[in-house]
């Protein structure tokens, strides 16, 4: 079970693998999350699941290398196995025919969003996807994404690829031409989330965002995944992942997401003296 | 000890054993089990002050009626694993029982010898673990006389003690049992709460182990109302009986300002970082836990003490629990209390929270605190605690742990059809059988009482057993 069936780097840090968890596969709904643990000593970290093949019986994860566990993930080889997989978790997207839905991804953040940009596709909104990274060779999954939309627009910071700016930007550009949009998805870095939040709430559209914060079960259980919505408490990870954006804290999440960072400095540097952490590749220095 | 043992002394001589323990100050700092647990020459002494009695109502204070005087009468004879199997006809998991049981006021509340408050009652609990640890040991290891399949199987969600007891009562009578659990451990509040100091993991991990060489089948990291529903498990699957045991674990907040600032904490995501997770032993085990030196813990009951104790071995130079009343309505268990104590927790009695403070990167570094006084009784014959006006006062300190208590888990009735829930999110089910209202679905455990304790939950498994064998005519 959990065995790695194909792994690609697909940008600087980035990976993407698929790893056979037939069940998984099966009763996996857009906008859901897996939970895994590497090795027995394995933290639980929670991912999105960014594609599937229910007759393979795989799940397909994308991942940057942020921390230990990624970084660790990073040099695991097709034929590895996984500790665990838990999932799905989380609450599936509400998907129906909306109209118009404007899916916006923010660097890694495109991954968690092409099955709800495909889900969307198939109910038969007019799907409008705004990516957008720092610079064109962090951009991913671009091919997947203009098979499952309408329109496709691509913003790099540095202008090395598509619109020279940020995705609000482009998002702006649309609502100021007039186009009708009925729903906003945003998925990326919390202060990009922020930002499109920004701009909708001036325009008056619904917003979803899917948050990422810091988990250990996925069930409820803990409330390490806290988060303010509407000034209320939620649970990340059964309440979500999927908020109204018009009303969270993000403040609040990069704050929570930040709390463990000297910490993750220590793992990380503890798993580079392993044989595994020095001889993978740490790119750019990392 | 031998005329002791050939009639039993009307009035017991011989004093209530005490069970040997690590230092408190060398014990403050490391994980290793608290109580060593008797040895040989100290189960026999305490045994022989077991009077035997012919209407024992030490049997009526055990939630499963666990044949004590039987069990005790066999140690006085010298027959440790004999009396293991003897507890092991109504208590399957005795190893855990005799750790984490409230004896206090189960069994040792209703004894004899304890009865007129002049001595002090047979140290039944002690008896249980030793003699559940010796058959460990020393015993063949050899499994019962397995019964011939039956044909029926009966999937099980939830692996804390009262799915384990049902797994293993059912089993034994020849039916396939499936434990679907969502984390990547088996035993629920055994291994993610209840901290390796009061019970060691590996032997949650050996009973486990035993059911497994038995036949149950176990599926960790399935989350039941997620990857399937317990509809599913009827309808598609054609489990005969489905058991919901899926815990209390649904962490209550105080809903007081502050409360999701960096360094704050359920006790339920503090202890499953530190036991679960293994935090004491990071960056060897990945999962960091904050390390207060200061931690201040919400609330008075077991879970509250464990959190402090936990604290303190991961290095907290003070750890002050927060409670509304006094030390005499404390819910913990006196004994655990005790070891909290002598483990160098402190208490701030009296005194209830109203805001944690923060700085500005979101780091709680205070509390602010009501005192209070004690009232009139309420309801449930308590005094209660009422604020004293305008006196108020902060408290410095790095980390909180909220341990007031735990709600039902919505997730398993909110995906299950025509499961009756009461207005606490309860599942409701028969108080005698565990039946629900639901076809061929039982249920028990602190989803069914809300948080209660290890030997209830595993009589409500066993209650279940008793009625889908009686329900399946086998
Ligand atoms: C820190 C702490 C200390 C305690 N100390 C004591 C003590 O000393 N003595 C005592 O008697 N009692 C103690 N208790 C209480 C006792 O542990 C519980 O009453 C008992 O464990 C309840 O057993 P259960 O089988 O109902 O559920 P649990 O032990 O809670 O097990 C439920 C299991 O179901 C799983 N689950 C939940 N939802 C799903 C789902 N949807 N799908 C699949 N699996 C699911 C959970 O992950 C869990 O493993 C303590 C509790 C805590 C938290
Ligand atoms: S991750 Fe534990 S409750 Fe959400």
């Amino acid at each position: 079970m959990f065995e790695i069936l194909e792994k690609e780097r697909i940008g600087p840090g980035v990976n993407r693998a698929v790893i056979s968890a037939p069940a998984i596969a099966e009763a996996h709904r857009p906008g859901q999350f897996i939970i895994l643990r590497t090795t027995d000593n394995g933290e639980r970290i929670p991912l999105t699941v960014a594609d599937k093949n229910v007759e393979k019986g795989t799940i397909t994860l994308v991942w940057q290398e942020v921390g230990s566990t990624t970084y660790y993930m990073g040099t695991m080889c097709v034929g590895e196995k996984f500790q665990d997989i838990c999932g799905p978790l989380g609450a599936p997207t509400h998907i129906e025919k909306f109209g118009t839905v404007v899916g916006v991804g923010g660097g890694i953040g495109v991954a968690p969003l092409y099955p709800i940009t495909k889900g969307m596709h198939d109910a038969g909104n007019n799907v409008i996807s705004i990516l957008g990274a720092r610079t064109e060779g962090l951009l991913i999954m671009t091919e997947e994404m203009r098979k499952v939309s309408d329109e496709l627009i691509i913003s790099t910071d540095d202008g090395s690829y598509g619109f020279h700016g940020f995705v609000t930007q482009v998002l702006q550009g649309l609502i100021d031409r007039g186009q009708q949009i009925d729903l906003v998805v945003a998925i990326g870095p919390v202060p990009m989330m922020k930002a499109v939040v920004n701009v909708t709430r001036k325009a008056n559209l619904p917003t979803v965002v899917s948050l990422n914060p810091i988990m250990v079960d996925g069930t409820g259980m803990c409330g390490a995944c806290r988060v303010e919505v509407g000034g209320k408490t939620m649970f990340g990870c059964v309440d979500g992942p999927e908020f109204d954006g018009l009303q969270v804290d993000f403040d609040l999440l990069m704050k929570r997401l930040a709390m463990y960072k000297g910490q993750e400095l220590i793992a990380l540097n503890n798993f580079r003296d392993t044989p595994r952490g020095c001889q993978c590749t740490f790119p750019g220095g990392a | 000890m031998s005329d002791q043992q050939a009639k039993p002394a009307k009035k017991p001589k011989v004093p209530r054993q005490k069970m040997p323990e690590q230092d408190p100050i060398q014990r403050a700092h490391n994980f290793y089990e608290v109580a060593l647990g008797y040895e040989n020459d100290l189960a026999l002494l305490e045994a022989s002050r077991c009077l035997n009695c012919k209407k024992p109502s030490c049997m009526k204070g055990c939630p499963v009626e666990v044949d004590i005087p039987d069990f005790v009468s066999l140690v006085k004879a010298g027959d440790m694993i004999g009396a293991a199997w003897k507890i092991k006809e109504k208590n399957s998991l005795p190893r855990i029982a005799g750790r984490v049981c409230p004896q206090e006021t189960q069994c040792e509340a209703r004894c004899v010898v304890g009865a007129k408050g002049k001595n002090e009652p047979c140290a039944i609990g002690r008896l249980e673990r030793y003699v559940a640890d010796y058959a460990a040991i020393h015993g063949d290891g050899k499994l019962p006389e397995m019964p011939k399949a039956t044909g029926l199987k009966v999937g099980i969600v939830g692996s804390g003690p009262a799915g384990l007891t049902l797994a293993g009562a059912l089993i034994k009578k020849g039916v396939a049992v499936t434990v679907f659990e969502a984390l990547h451990e088996l035993g629920g509040v055994l291994v993610y709460g209840i901290p390796e100091f009061r019970l060691p993991k590996a032997i949650v991990r050996a009973e486990v182990d035993e059911l497994r060489r038995m036949g149950v089948e176990f599926k960790t990291n399935w989350v039941i109302g997620r990857i399937e529903t317990v509809d599913d498990l009827l309808e598609k699957r054609k489990y005969d009986g489905v058991f919901i045991g899926s815990g209390a674990g649904a962490p209550l907040f105080l809903k007081i300002p502050g409360e999701n600032l960096n360094g704050v904490y359920s006790a339920n995501e503090f202890l499953t970082r530190a036991n679960l997770m293994k935090a004491y032993m990071f960056p060897q085990a990945d999962t960091p836990v904050a390390k207060g030196r200061r931690v201040v813990v919400f609330g008075g009951g077991n879970v509250a003490m464990d959190s402090a104790r936990t604290s303190l071995r991961l290095g907290a130079e003070e750890v002050t629990i927060v409670y509304r009343r006094t030390m005499e309505e404390l819910p913990a268990r006196s004994e655990e209390v005790h070891h909290a104590i002598e483990e160098g927790v402190k208490f701030e009695l009296l005194s209830s929270p109203l805001e944690i403070i923060g700085n500005e990167q979101g780091w709680a570094v205070g509390i602010k605190l009501q005192k209070m006084q004690l009232g009139e009784p309420d309801a449930s014959g308590r005094r209660r605690p009422v604020p004293i006006p305008g006196a108020f006062y902060e408290k410095e300190c790095d980390t909180v742990i909220v341990s007031i208590g735990n709600a039902a888990n919505p997730l398993v009735p909110s995906t299950t059809k025509n499961l009756e829930t009461n207005k606490w999110g309860n599942i409701v089910a028969d108080p005698e059988t565990g039946k629900t209202p639901k076809d061929r679905v039982w249920a028990g455990g602190d989803i069914v009482t809300g948080a209660a304790t290890v030997i209830l939950a595993m009589g409500a498994g066993r209650k279940a057993a008793l009625s889908m064998i009686d329900t399946f005519k086998i």
